[in-house]
């Protein structure tokens, strides 16, 4: 159920502004990929062509291709609503329906399908997400509690759940640390690292770190200069990044030599 | 705008708790003072207007029962009559302006384009603004005439329901209308809250509900609406603060007599406290001035009632999620 992403020459604007231009790869089905490089340069932009959250901007608007599994998510005739039931997201920031409580957050994606669960369904699918999100020892004495009261790393935890839980095909996540302590944060990486068995996983890191721990494949974003649009300078496997990377701005920036 | 830093005092602080300890400015000081003054006005204002109705009101309850007659033989008789009036009169007007209001808040602040919603809400703004004796001039001259086939078509085929009992008043005059004419005048003030308060959700959560595949109606019920209760509820009791106490646009609008009916359409409506007071003013009696004066009071006293409720209400709900 995993499936891979090809993209083929996207440009993504915010109204007149152009904010990336020329952005070509291949994201590899049941593997960590992910985009690095400096604020600004566009790589959350991207991310959210992915599951097309870009649009929901006024004025904002995406042009090229995107396919996953052959399936075009630009096509006309797609109804953006699917494509996001497809392709899950976790945001930079923990965010919990604050009325809601661990249960029913988890549910949350489900029960848009407006289908009816019977409450065995519904116990099965929130233990199995809650587990697959590693979560479920820590809060299955109070899933009725509010999912507000957790804490911020249990809350993103349980933000994977909600996403896991309409088993999309594809689960993007821009930053999802980067409002987390360092336990937490390992908590997290050792969940994608057994989430990539069964999910096409895309993750936005300012954590170089990171990106060299949790990731296959690695791309580095960057910016002519300010004001320009951002593109993409190369798209290799981490390991070759991080040791032997194609492009001299890449290794200046991976090495902290940058600017 | 000054370039030096604030001078800052060092005086005791005014406040214990949380900031006691913390050295204060000024500005600090002017602005508690003001704030508390403020503050102090308004329960003073409250306090007075309270005891003036109590002062003048308390004789008006053991008032002859010969003054009440024919429509009733007591005080609690006469004040449970008008009551009824005023409360009906303000659900049908909150029936109908509530999810009006709802809605329209909702256009504007998450489906309509940006230079459509402007100089609707705008226009909206507007109709607020508008004194009440044109709303019940309106309403007794055009609204009231030009539905009375709509009022007959009720009569006819409704007829069956208490509320349209009929037989449809020839004048079109009645408490539907007027209730009609309340919603309007409380849709200006419950559309502009809503939609401040919708537009206040925060965008992560909107995200996190779009994120999942909701549609726009969907996220509206997932991030907006949770966000935004005890908004709404705010919202809807300042519009039944408007519908309880408006005098002109009623009065105006149908002549009524302190009767209890379920009946919409009839000519014989039930009068509200407000019309009731704005009515009679002018009796030659002291007596019934005194009476209208207790009106007036059980009025006050009804609408805290009411707001203290719905308080409750809406916090319990909030309190039961957390």
């Amino acid at each position: 159920m995993a499936k891979s992403i090809d993209v083929s020459d996207v440009n993504i604007y915010y109204g007149d502004f152009k904010a990336v231009e020329g952005v070509n790869m291949t994201i590899k089905a049941k593997a960590v990929t992910a985009f690095i490089g400096p604020s600004g340069c566009g790589k959350s932009t991207f991310l959210r062509t992915l599951n097309r959250m870009h649009e929901v901007i006024p004025g904002a608007r995406v042009e090229g291709k995107i396919t996953v599994s052959g399936q075009d998510l630009y096509d006309p005739a797609v109804d953006p609503v699917e494509v996001r039931r497809m392709v899950g997201m976790v945001f930079q920031r923990p965010n919990p329906f604050p009325t809601m409580s661990i249960y029913d957050n988890v549910l949350a994606g489900n029960k848009l399908n407006a289908k009816r669960m019977k409450k065995a369904e519904a116990d099965e699918i929130v233990e199995k997400s809650l587990r697959g999100a590693n979560l479920w020892n820590e809060v299955k004495d109070r899933l009725g509690k509010p999912g507000m009261g957790l804490s911020g790393g249990q809350q993103q935890r349980l933000c994977i759940a909600r996403a896991i839980a309409v088993e999309p095909q594809v689960l993007l996540m821009d930053e999802p640390c980067s409002a987390l302590d360092p336990i937490s944060t390992a908590a997290i990486e050792d969940l994608i690292h057994e989430l990539k068995d069964r999910y096409t996983i895309v993750i936005v890191t300012h954590n170089m770190q990171q990106a060299a721990r949790v990731s296959d494949d690695t791309g580095f974003f960057n910016l002519k200069a300010a004001g320009q649009p951002g593109h993409l300078v190369e798209f290799n496997p981490t390991k070759k990044m991080f040791t032997n990377p194609d492009s001299e701005s890449t290794e200046a920036y991976i090495s902290g030599r940058f600017g | 705008m000054s370039t030096t830093p604030p001078d800052l005092e060092t005086e005791e602080p005014l406040i214990q708790g949380p900031y006691a300890g913390v050295k204060f400015g000024r500005g600090d000081k002017a602005f508690s003072t003001v704030a508390l003054a403020s503050g102090v006005t308004i329960l003073v204002t409250l306090a007075a207007v309270f005891v003036f109705l109590f002062i003048k009101g308390l004789p008006g309850f053991t008032a002859d029962p010969e003054i009440f007659k024919p429509s009733s033989d007591s005080f609690w008789g006469y004040v449970g009559r008008l009551l009824f009036g005023t409360t009906f009169a303000a659900i049908i007007a909150l029936l109908i302006a509530v999810p009006f209001s709802f809605a329209l808040a909702l256009f504007i602040s998450h489906y309509a384009p940006r230079r459509i919603a402007t100089p609707v809400a705008y226009v909206i703004d507007l109709l607020a603004a508008v004194p009440s004796v044109v709303f019940g001039l309106w309403g007794a001259r055009t609204l009231a005439v030009s539905s009375q086939p709509v009022q007959r078509w009720f009569d006819h085929n409704l007829g069956w329901l208490p509320f349209f009992k009929g037989p449809a008043s020839a004048t079109g005059r009645t408490i539907l209308i007027a209730g009609v004419v309340l919603a309007i005048m409380c849709i200006p003030i419950i559309t502009a809250i809503c939609r401040e308060v919708f537009s206040q959700t925060p965008r992560l959560n909107e995200e996190a509900a779009l994120a999942l595949g909701a549609t726009r109606w969907e996220m509206v019920r997932y991030a907006v609406f949770p966000h935004s209760r005890s908004g709404m509820v705010a919202a809807v009791m300042l519009g039944l603060g408007r519908a309880l106490g408006e005098t002109m646009a009623v009065s105006m609008v149908m002549s009524s007599t302190p009767i209890i009916t379920l009946n919409m359409i009839s000519s014989t409506n039930s009068a509200t406290i407000a019309s009731n007071i704005a009515a009679n003013y002018k009796a030659e009696d002291n007596r019934i001035q005194t009476v209208l004066l207790a009106t007036g009071l059980v009025l006050f006293l009804f609408t805290f009632l009411v707001n203290f409720v719905a308080r409750y209400v809406a916090g319990r709900g909030e309190r039961g999620q957390r």
